[in-house]
């Protein structure tokens, strides 16, 4: 304990020679848990009424490498607009140090941005560029001066003061954007996408690099990323986010291995995605076989079972309780992408060795290997009420999407329809007028039809997430409620299609007052 | 058999893209080369046919042509200052505000450009005589006022196109270095718009100082460049008239250079731009 505090205070004090007092200045290492900034409850609406994000709260602390990660619309880049100032929440509160700056202008906020495109001057040269901050706040020339070159040799540009900015390749504008952000030695440096324009092995490069230059001023880095091993790389925490809202916060590793939910499982990394249930404690059933697992949940619950594709081992064909067959085997560099068909599902494998297609595999996987996420039970709600009764026919409920007419028997299970009434089995009446009505239905008893008319809601899919034989689709539908529903064909993301399911497949709950 | 019959055709036929140039090349020496090769004969000769400067001379020593000059450069000046001064508030405004009838209004401002000069100088003629009574009292600013209406579109559209391609970032980032918003304009959004303005004050600057019409029009009886190489074409005086002609061409030389140059700085911005997309 006392050995490992000493030898960070050590390197701390290392550091601290290396780099130039002002880089340090007030920077309170000590106090490395303190929240810096706090989103409280943030709702951001824009001009033409989207909502980006609906209710969202996030605490980042002083000196971290956060990254937002998510596909592009999740409203990632708004939060770390909303925290440089280019964009108002609508509703919450955005806090810095405690103190409330959701109305404060950008130029007033200690927090400087690397924009995605850099947004360098073109008409000013390089020194100009990075000066721009300081001579604003009226820094002596000779302050200048020095400062420019320290932030130049810190991004590995010493002498670049004089060239013109349409003469520096990607990698070095990139760089110069940095440079010009921290000179004016930020409290927060947020980062927006500001890799994503450099070619594979300069953005390597700039990753490690940031990571060390975070390292060295011990300033709080957000980073807005949807490239997940980029993320994984860099920082602290990872905040993956998916349609405005945070799907699971985290470090790397904790977001790699024990992702929250069927998302992260699939954003973050290849998986396979199984569907299961509980059998034992920790006796996991899927694949046609069982296994331990380490996590714990009631008999019978339904799962998912998320496999790292690195963490399937290949046996001999007869061996491991998995038996299949390969279908494919491409050489990725490092490892071997192996696929293997079983009777129930499509396996992928990463391992060193290569296979023929065709090869009989046994496959086998560790206790350790499975995460379990239990099966959410509370997708495809629907809230409706009752409108009409029409003997025969049954009632007509009405929900935010849909009408639907569904016989009574459906809804209250033991009534007895009778002379165009209807009473309970004791023979009293119901009271059916305006009673609210939940129906819900299971992913896998929905089907998809690419006529619009042919189901009882349309919409247009989302997002899709491969699991073992099938794929499990988001529809949504104009006033933005969410459809989840399994299907074996494959969809695009954006086709319209619609859902139907079977009136008995459907179920009615009546809601109490 | 068939294969010699086409191979023929083509010959007879086929003619290099160079060839096509040709009409252009004969318009071209017909109405611009010949034509410039007679102003510059009569401007430097005399009614002897002999080479000489005195016309050069001439229209320096006089105080009465020099005078026109400076008017000339005084009415085109005022006009395009005025100009500017409208237009870059009114470009801003219609490009960087969000406005979603942005363009609708834009097409306001230019729609006077569809109707025929004459006819909009004579209504607006008329409006000043309601006015004024008697034009002939202020004849410099009514000068002004019509040839300001007339250019102001030709000032608006080379603002309004660089300011709808500065791209907002610029601003964003000024803003983010601890910029206020006057900072914001000066230090970034003012110099990125320079090929804007360089190309309107060209478009405005030169036209003024020719535009003899609208002088005419408002009874403004002083002369510009224009009415001197008018009065002294029709006065069959075609050596005095041609140095003016040259005078202007030089003028016209010099400015096309300086936006040259400024334009050559736009490309290069755009260059750094489309590098970083």
């Amino acid at each position: 304990m006392f050995a490992s505090a000493v030898s960070v205070k050590k390197a701390i004090k290392e550091t601290m020679v290396r780099w130039p007092a002002w880089v340090w200045e007030e920077k309170e290492l000590e106090n490395k848990n303190d929240v810096l900034i706090e989103l409280k409850h943030v709702k951001k609406v824009f001009e033409d009424g989207v909502t980006v994000i609906e209710d969202l709260s996030l605490e980042i602390k002083k000196g971290e490498f956060v990254t937002l990660l998510g596909p592009s619309g999740c409203g990632k880049t708004t939060i770390l607009r909303m925290i440089g100032g280019f964009e108002k929440p609508t509703e919450g509160e955005l806090l810095l140090n405690g103190k409330d700056i959701s109305n404060l202008p950008p130029n007033e906020r200690p927090i400087n941005t690397v924009f995605q495109k850099y947004a360098l001057f073109p008409h000013l040269n390089v020194y100009d560029n990075i000066a721009f901050g300081l001579k604003i706040k009226g820094v002596d020339k000779k302050t200048q001066d020095e400062k420019v070159k320290k932030v130049l040799e810190m991004v590995d540009l010493e002498g670049f003061e004089k060239r013109s900015i349409s003469t520096l390749s990607g990698g070095q504008q990139q760089r110069i954007a940095i440079a010009r952000a921290i000179v004016n030695e930020p409290e927060v440096l947020l980062l927006d996408e500001s890799l994503s324009a450099l070619d594979y092995k300069m953005r390597k490069e700039m990753q490690l690099e940031l990571k060390e230059m975070h390292r060295k001023l011990g300033i709080t880095f957000i980073f807005v990323t949807h490239d997940q091993e980029e993320a994984l790389t860099m920082s602290d925490k990872v905040v993956v986010m998916s349609d405005g809202d945070i799907q699971q916060i985290g470090t790397p590793e904790d977001i790699y291995n024990e992702p929250k939910n069927l998302f992260v499982a699939d954003f973050i990394g290849a998986s396979n995605i199984f569907k299961g249930k509980m059998v034992g404690k920790k006796q996991v059933e899927f694949c046609g076989a069982v296994f331990e697992c380490l996590d714990d949940y009631a008999v019978d619950t339904m799962i998912d079972a998320v496999v790292r594709p690195e963490d399937v081992e290949i046996v001999e064909a007869g061996k491991g309780r998995i038996q299949g067959e390969v279908i494919s085997c491409d050489f990725k560099g490092i490892f071997y992408v192996t696929s293997v068909k079983t009777d129930k599902a499509e396996i992928e494998i990463h391992n060193l060795k290569s296979f023929q297609i065709g090869d009989k595999v046994g496959l086998d996987l560790q206790p350790d290997g499975i995460h379990i996420i239990p099966y959410d039970t509370s997708i495809n709600h629907y809230d409706g009420e009752i409108t009409s009764y029409e003997a025969g026919n049954g009632f007509e409920i009405a929900f935010e999407d849909f009408t639907l007419t569904v016989p009574a028997r459906n809804v209250f299970a033991d009534c007895v329809e009778k002379d165009g009434g209807l009473t309970d089995a004791k023979g009293q009446a119901i009271a059916w007028e305006n009673v609210k009505v939940t129906m819900s239905f299971l992913p896998h008893d929905a089907i998809l039809n690419d006529d619009a008319d042919a189901g009882f809601v349309a919409g247009d899919i989302f997002n899709f997430i491969y699991k073992d034989d099938h794929y499990r689709y988001r529809i949504r539908s104009e006033s933005e409620e969410d459809y989840i529903v399994n299907d074996a064909d494959l969809w695009n993301v954006g086709d319209h299609v619609s859902v139907s399911v079977p009136v008995e497949k459907m179920k009615f709950e009546i809601q109490k007052a | 058999m068939s294969r010699d019959f086409t191979e023929e055709k083509t010959l007879k036929y086929s003619f290099s893209r160079k060839q096509l140039a040709i009409p252009y090349c004969i318009f071209l020496i017909l109405f611009v080369i010949l034509p410039l090769l007679v102003v510059i004969f009569y401007a430097f000769t005399n009614d002897e046919g002999q080479v000489s400067f005195a016309n050069f001379i001439a229209f320096f020593q006089s105080s009465k042509t020099v005078g026109t000059l400076v008017y000339s450069i005084v009415i085109a000046v005022v006009t395009t200052l005025i100009c500017l001064l409208i237009a870059y508030p009114t470009a801003y405004i219609l490009a960087k505000t969000g406005m979603r009838s942005g363009s609708a209004l834009l097409l306001l401002f230019v729609l006077p450009m569809w109707i025929n000069f004459t006819l909009r100088i004579t209504a607006l003629k008329e409006i000043l005589t309601l006015i004024e009574g008697n034009l002939a009292f202020h004849p410099f600013f009514n000068t002004i006022l019509c040839m300001v209406y007339d250019f102001l579109p030709f000032m608006i559209m080379p603002l309004y196109n660089t300011l709808t391609k500065l791209d907002d970032s610029y601003v964003e980032a000024a803003q983010d270095l601890g910029a206020k918003k006057s900072h914001v304009f000066l230090k970034v959004v003012l110099p990125l718009s320079v090929p804007g303005i360089v190309s309107g004050v060209t478009m405005v600057f030169l036209p003024s100082m020719t535009n003899y019409v609208v002088l005419d029009m408002v009874y403004n009886s002083t002369y510009i460049m224009g009415s001197l190489i008018g009065s002294y074409f029709s006065a069959y005086d075609w050596h005095n008239g041609s140095v003016i002609s040259i005078i202007l061409l030089l003028i016209i030389c010099v400015i096309t250079f300086i936006s040259n140059r400024y334009a050559e700085g736009d490309d290069r911005q755009q260059g750094k731009v489309s590098v970083l997309k």
